[in-house]
């Protein structure tokens, strides 16, 4: 296990998949974030052993009797051991309480159906009743299709349970990861006091691709980068993952 | 316009207008003319009782399909236009400002579809940019602070893609709106009036009263996406938009929406002023019933609407 090797997309060095793992998916050699796992995410950013899940067992209905959604369900439950694509739950930020939810790109690709906004809303509700800080950390590439407009309409379920949230003191600190689309970005994601996002991961409403074929035009290198959106004044602060911890303790600091 | 499966009448409706034409004022060709006509009621009946799905989006997608402006004219007494999100410029695709509804002053907002070739295209076939987003959002706060109900008609295919929509930030627009409406003081009542696509509309439809027009359909995404993505075959489209249960009576069945309004046999493009009727008399029921309500009652009931929309299992920590 230890001496397995594999070679790093972006840069194309060899690296020991041990080292990988031991810098939560970060290149050792050229920094690139690979995606993250929501469980991975907890243990990177929750101080250890105060993690105490939220909506454990909560798994989607088939509300359209979709065809093929049932498969796609056990697949993804089985590839990741998790319910749906998200984590939620209570713990704490270098001792600070906070309401924390992390989102997981490989259980069908992180969209988001109906136990992620049931997830999402109960997160938030549970920062709003226990006055914790709200700490999200979307990954997703869009809508739940599966699901039909059950899926479009978490984004209206997420933002009545958010606007309940801010009628308290407590900040949203939102931590964009690559990549983060569609419905997520036109909800919740964007609607955070704070827009931190991880180097290079990309960001937007519709996809690269999408957007080339609309519009017959090629899109520019970097397009819908992490960087991209904070010179066009969407994200407050590039953090590098191995950074984030103190950064947000930081940031509580101010604000908590 | 004619769509391929409205042929029939199409055909049926010409020979008719033909052999009334032969007849001239003489009592001839009566009898043939009036088996015409039962026959044109019958194809009419055949063919619009029975729409598929994909029939369905295609009706809604009407070049003919009456848009907010024939709902705009015939409805508001008077329609005092706004523009512009005071940060970058005004986005014709989406219309808004004060009007006079019966008695009531309300905050009129919906897509602008356009009338001919010249305005479709200003209008970008009713897809907004972010500044589109941020006009809403402008309109939507005024109300709340004037007091005023928000009456949004609802039908754009979505929010654009494209190189400046992602730019100036196409999804932080759509969430503030859907925060706007989370937090709107005052009565919000939408009709779906014939395209419904995903964020775009959703921005403009997470509402205390939903109401689609029959043939109109609100999706979160477009079926032809949905095909190429799901399917991965665009042409899978007619399955996708039956799969995606989109239409407004599939929506009525699930609770999503509150009410189907009726289309004329043959779609609002056939009769336009039926669908506006339609859509008349259901903004005057609907905000009469939301007249007085309190803004405390108002949040708590959107919040409950929406705060239960999803199908999942409770979970051990519930």
């Amino acid at each position: 296990m230890e001496s397995v090797f594999t070679k790093c997309e972006e840069c194309g060095e060899p690296i020991y998949e041990r080292d990988l793992r031991a810098r939560f998916n970060v290149c050792p050699n050229c920094e690139h974030h690979y995606p993250l796992s929501a469980p991975e995410r907890v243990r990177l950013l929750i101080d250890s052993g105060t993690f105490e899940e939220l909506g454990t067992g909560m798994t989607a209905g088939d509300p359209l009797g979709f065809e093929g959604y049932g498969e796609r369900l056990e697949k993804a439950r089985k590839k990741t051991g998790l319910d749906d694509a998200v984590i939620s739950g209570v713990g704490r930020i270098g001792g600070r309480p906070v309401a924390f939810a992390a989102m997981d790109f490989r259980f069908i690709g992180g969209s988001m159906g109906s136990v992620v906004g049931e997830k999402i809303a109960l997160t938030m509700e549970t920062a709003r009743d226990a006055d914790f800080p709200l700490v999200i950390v979307p990954a997703s590439g869009g809508a739940r299709m599966f699901e039909g407009v059950y899926s479009l309409m978490q984004m209206a379920k997420t933002s009545v349970a958010l606007a309940r949230f801010e009628e308290g003191s407590k900040p949203f600190v939102s931590v964009l990861t690559d990549p983060t689309f569609g419905g997520v970005t036109a909800s919740f994601a964007t609607a955070a006091d704070v827009i931190l996002a991880e180097p290079g991961a990309r960001i937007g409403f519709a996809g690269r691709r999408v957007i080339e074929q609309t519009t017959k035009e090629r899109m520019p290198d970097g397009f819908q980068t992490a960087e991209f959106q904070r010179e066009h004044g969407m994200v407050d602060r590039i953090v590098h993952r191995l950074a984030l911890k103190a950064d947000i303790e930081r940031l509580l600091g101010f604000v908590a | 316009m004619i769509l391929d499966f409205e042929r029939p009448v199409k055909e049926l409706e010409e020979r008719i207008v033909e052999l009334r034409r032969l007849a001239g004022e003489s009592g001839e060709l009566r009898a043939e003319i009036s088996r015409l006509e039962e026959a044109l009621d019958a194809a009419k009946r055949r063919i619009y009782l029975n729409l598929t799905p994909y029939q369905r989006v295609q009706v809604a997608r009407h070049a003919d399909r009456p848009n907010f402006r024939a709902y705009r004219d015939a409805l508001a007494d008077d329609f005092y236009e706004l523009s512009g999100d005071r940060l970058y410029r005004d986005d014709p695709a989406i219309q808004g400002g004060f009007a006079r509804i019966g008695s009531r002053n309300v905050v009129l907002l919906g897509h602008d579809k356009g009338k001919d070739v010249r305005s479709r295209v200003k209008g970008n076939f009713g897809m907004a940019h972010p500044e589109g987003y941020r006009k809403v959002k402008r309109l939507y706060e005024l109300a709340g602070r004037f007091g005023l109900p928000i009456v949004v008609l609802v039908d754009t295919p979505g929010a654009f893609a494209g190189r400046e929509a992602e730019e100036r930030g196409q999804a932080w627009a759509i969430s503030e709106d859907l925060m706007a409406l989370a937090r709107a003081p005052v009565p919000v009542v939408s009709v779906v009036i014939g395209e419904g696509g995903s964020g775009g509309a959703l921005a403009m439809c997470a509402a205390d009263y939903v109401g689609m027009l029959e043939n109109s359909y609100l999706s979160v995404i477009a079926p032809e996406a949905c095909a190429s993505i799901i399917f991965r075959d665009a042409s899978r489209a007619e399955e996708a938009a039956e799969a995606m249960k989109i239409t407004a009576r599939d929506l009525k069945d699930h609770a999503i929406i509150d009410e189907v309004l009726p289309e004329p046999l043959g779609g609002a493009h056939n009769e336009p002023d039926a669908a506006v009727d339609a859509v008349g008399e259901a903004l005057q029921r609907v905000l009469s019933g939301l007249d007085g309500v309190d803004a405390k009652s108002l949040l708590h009931a959107r919040y409950e609407r929406y705060r239960r929309m999803g199908s999942h299992t409770a979970g051990h920590s519930d």
